[in-house]
């Protein structure tokens, strides 16, 4: 390999002939990718005295980081919620099929069931990084970052899991725990809003707190993110105790006011679930839930993330921007898609119920109630720019930045930094799709 | 010597950075005869860098078979801050040619032991046969490289204190804030520059013009150390119009008239030779 071996002697692939997304800009630079990861090529030169071993010829593409979607319940056929035997496998299979959309990461959510389903559902998934074989499923925060949250787990551990060569090689935590990671959207919401969720397995929260959640859901240890209603009695010490175990707490599906949301986020709540839906809608006298985006009780240091599904439907075009004008840097895309998402019109199931497409309107069926929606992450992010008027770096941030920061796995996602995973999305100058990347092997391309 | 006179620094540049090329591809390098080339940083050489990278990507010139020697580096400061020459050289040049990083040398500001990196630095030099053509610039002092006023006139690398005025020169690249401005440098002596073969200056702008006054129309003094240049028997200096400012008309017309029947001459050939 073209390089003194001083540090190491992976193959080199130099992405030529592209912007890439970089400090908030879009710069003429050219990317560099070793061993999965984005490589610094002027202490390449210098340090190692090396170059490239294979040109990739962008075509003047866009290259962003790959999209991340924490909230997706489904696609393609598959329900995350249902509690079948190979949910790992529906897992992959929507995991392959979201690299269409340039997603490269995300979070199968499971809304409001039964305890059984998530007693059955969430062992059945660990978390892993992409790679061919589809997009990787996140875990916990604090395993990348904390030697605590190892040690702790050591003894659920099953012990080093070498990778499989379906998988890129690189495994999501230096001590290898296998985790998932879950958005948990419910049972702990409230019936007021609840949206297309069946109001037979809401719960309110018992005494004990936690120990009351790990009964419902019957393990945190695959979980990402966890949405709830902070009115609920008894919420304070969950948000405190997921908080510090490293989940992020969202707050959705809620009456809240909006003092009990910034109650909330300062137990540790960060992020909002699906902006204006399934909340109280804005008052100017109680802003509820939406009056976050400018609060002054946020402890300093700490940014509160909201959800928008931007698919034109679920979120009308001016509410999109007053959200965005008031709180450029905490909007996240997400989808919010479900079962019937890449499958045409008709009836499907979506966790308990049953629900129906109409065009690109996915209702409760029955019911004008929307119940989630089909449009891809691509799709967001084009109708997002479209609608704000924002720039093209400001759109891919949104699926892309934005998530990590929430998730706190930036800059090892969501970023082009050296050192960052080499999970990229190629697109045109329309932010279409065109070809996507994990860990630096091409997973998609158009027209293939 | 030469002084080749263009009317603005783009014309400059452009002439420059032909002849390196010109030199470049009539050597015909290759994998046993190197082309050595010594090479500067500043904002004076900007323009020629851009232009040899146009060259480049036009398919004029390859650089797969040139050994290049930067002239100085400064001391403490890590490689990798925006304002290193390394960084300036990767950035404005290395990055966008076809060079073999091992061929790319530059002075380590952050060496364990400074004089023997510029020992060392001399010795490369002399192993890959002395250097054919040496680019530099100069300072508003006059300096070459980063020989200061008072630098001995046949002086090799070495450790260099900066004078005042290229630190205040050098503010603006950090902030203009003084105390940031490294105060001390490698460089290349004069010695080891006047040992090139052919040594070629690029000198731009009404702010060198009292430089290049000193260098070329005073006596040789080391408080002007391009003057040292007087003494090299292949010295062309590239400059435009503004950098003649505090020339002689005398000098002016002579070096203009004097290209001029280079050029016709030079064209007479090739008009014979077709």
């Amino acid at each position: 390999m073209p390089s003194n071996k001083s540090v190491s002697d992976a193959p080199i692939t130099q992405f030529i002939n592209c912007r890439i997304l970089r400090d908030n800009e879009l710069q003429r630079e050219d990317l560099w990718v070793r061993e999965g990861r984005i490589l610094d090529p002027e202490k390449l030169f210098f340090d190692e005295q090396g170059y490239a071993d294979k040109r990739v010829d962008c075509g003047g593409s866009i290259i962003a980081p790959g999209f991340i979607d924490v909230q997706i319940n489904g696609g393609y056929g598959i329900d995350f919620s249902q509690a079948s035997e190979d949910v790992s496998d529906g897992v992959s299979f929507v995991a392959k099929k979201i690299l269409e959309h340039g997603v490269t990461s995300f979070c199968p959510t499971l809304v409001t069931s039964p305890p059984e389903v998530y007693h059955k559902v969430l062992p059945q998934v660990k978390v892993h990084d992409g790679g061919p074989h589809g997009a990787g499923v996140l875990g916990e925060v604090l395993q990348m970052l904390l030697l605590q949250t190892c040690l702790r787990k050591r003894s659920r551990c099953s012990g080093t899991r070498a990778p499989t060569a379906a998988e890129n090689g690189v495994c999501f935590t230096s001590c290898k725990l296998p985790c998932a990671g879950f958005h948990l959207e419910g049972p702990f919401i409230s019936a007021e809003k609840k949206g297309a969720h069946p109001e037979k397995y809401l719960r309110t929260f018992k005494s004990g707190g936690l120990e009351h959640l790990m009964e419902v859901y019957g393990s945190l240890d695959d979980v990402a993110i966890v949405t709830l209603a902070p009115e609920l009695p008894g919420s304070q010490s969950v948000v405190r105790e997921l908080s510090q175990r490293g989940i992020t707490v969202s707050l959705g599906h809620s009456a809240a006011d909006l003092s009990q949301a910034e109650e909330a986020v300062q137990q540790g709540a960060s992020f909002i679930t699906h902006l204006f839906n399934a909340m109280l809608p804005f008052h100017h006298r109680d802003p509820g839930i939406v009056g976050l985006l400018t609060s002054d009780r946020i402890p300093a240091g700490r940014v509160v993330y909201y959800g928008m599904i931007a698919d034109g439907i679920h979120t009308n075009p001016a509410a999109l921007r007053i959200a965005h004008r008031a709180h450029p840097s905490g909007l996240v895309l997400v989808t919010d898609a479900i079962t019937a998402m890449g499958l045409p019109p008709g009836r499907h199931t979506l966790g308990q119920q049953v629900i129906e497409i109409q065009g690109l309107h996915a209702y409760v069926a029955g019911t004008k109630t929307l119940s989630g929606s089909i449009a891809t992450m691509d799709m967001c992010v084009r109708h997002f720019k479209q609608v704000s008027g924002c720039s093209v770096q400001e759109a891919l941030e949104a699926a892309s930045l934005h998530p990590a920061q929430l998730l706190g796995i930036s800059p090892k996602k969501g970023k082009l930094d050296y050192g960052s995973d080499a999970d990229l999305v190629l697109l045109d100058e329309g932010l279409n799709v065109k070809a996507t990347y994990i860990s630096g092997e091409e997973v998609w391309r158009k027209g293939q | 010597m030469r002084l080749v006179i263009l009317d603005d620094y783009d014309l400059a540049s452009e002439w420059a950075a032909k002849y390196i090329r010109n030199r470049i591809v009539q050597f015909k390098p290759s994998a046993d005869r190197f082309f050595t080339l010594g090479l500067p940083t500043g904002s004076t050489p900007y323009g020629c860098y851009q232009k040899l990278i146009e060259y480049y990507r036009h398919g004029d010139i390859s650089f797969k078979y040139v050994k290049t020697f930067n002239m100085d580096e400064y001391v403490g400061l890590p490689r990798a801050h925006p304002e290193s020459y390394h960084s300036y050289m990767w950035n404005n040049f290395f990055k966008h040619i076809d060079i073999d990083p091992a061929n790319a040398h530059i002075l380590d500001g952050n060496a364990q032991n400074l004089e023997e990196e510029c020992q060392a630095y001399e010795q490369k030099i002399a192993e890959a046969g002395g250097i054919e053509l040496f680019v530099g610039g100069i300072g508003p002092d006059g300096h070459i490289a980063f020989n200061e006023p008072g630098s001995s006139l046949v002086s090799r690398t070495r450790v260099k204190t900066l004078a005042k005025d290229t630190i205040v020169a050098n503010a603006r690249f950090f902030g203009n804030d003084l105390s940031k401005v490294p105060t001390m440098a490698l460089t290349v002596g004069v010695g080891t520059v006047m040992d090139a073969k052919e040594v070629m200056i690029l000198i731009t702008g009404a702010h060198k013009a009292f430089a290049l006054y000193k260098a070329i129309e005073e006596g040789v003094n080391h408080m002007w150390t391009v003057s040292a240049f007087q003494q090299h028997p292949r010295t062309i200096f590239v400059c435009d119009e503004d950098a003649t400012l505090e020339l002689r008309v005398k000098t002016v017309k002579y070096f203009k008239a004097a290209n001029l029947h280079i050029y016709l001459y030079m064209l007479s050939i090739r008009l014979a030779l077709a």
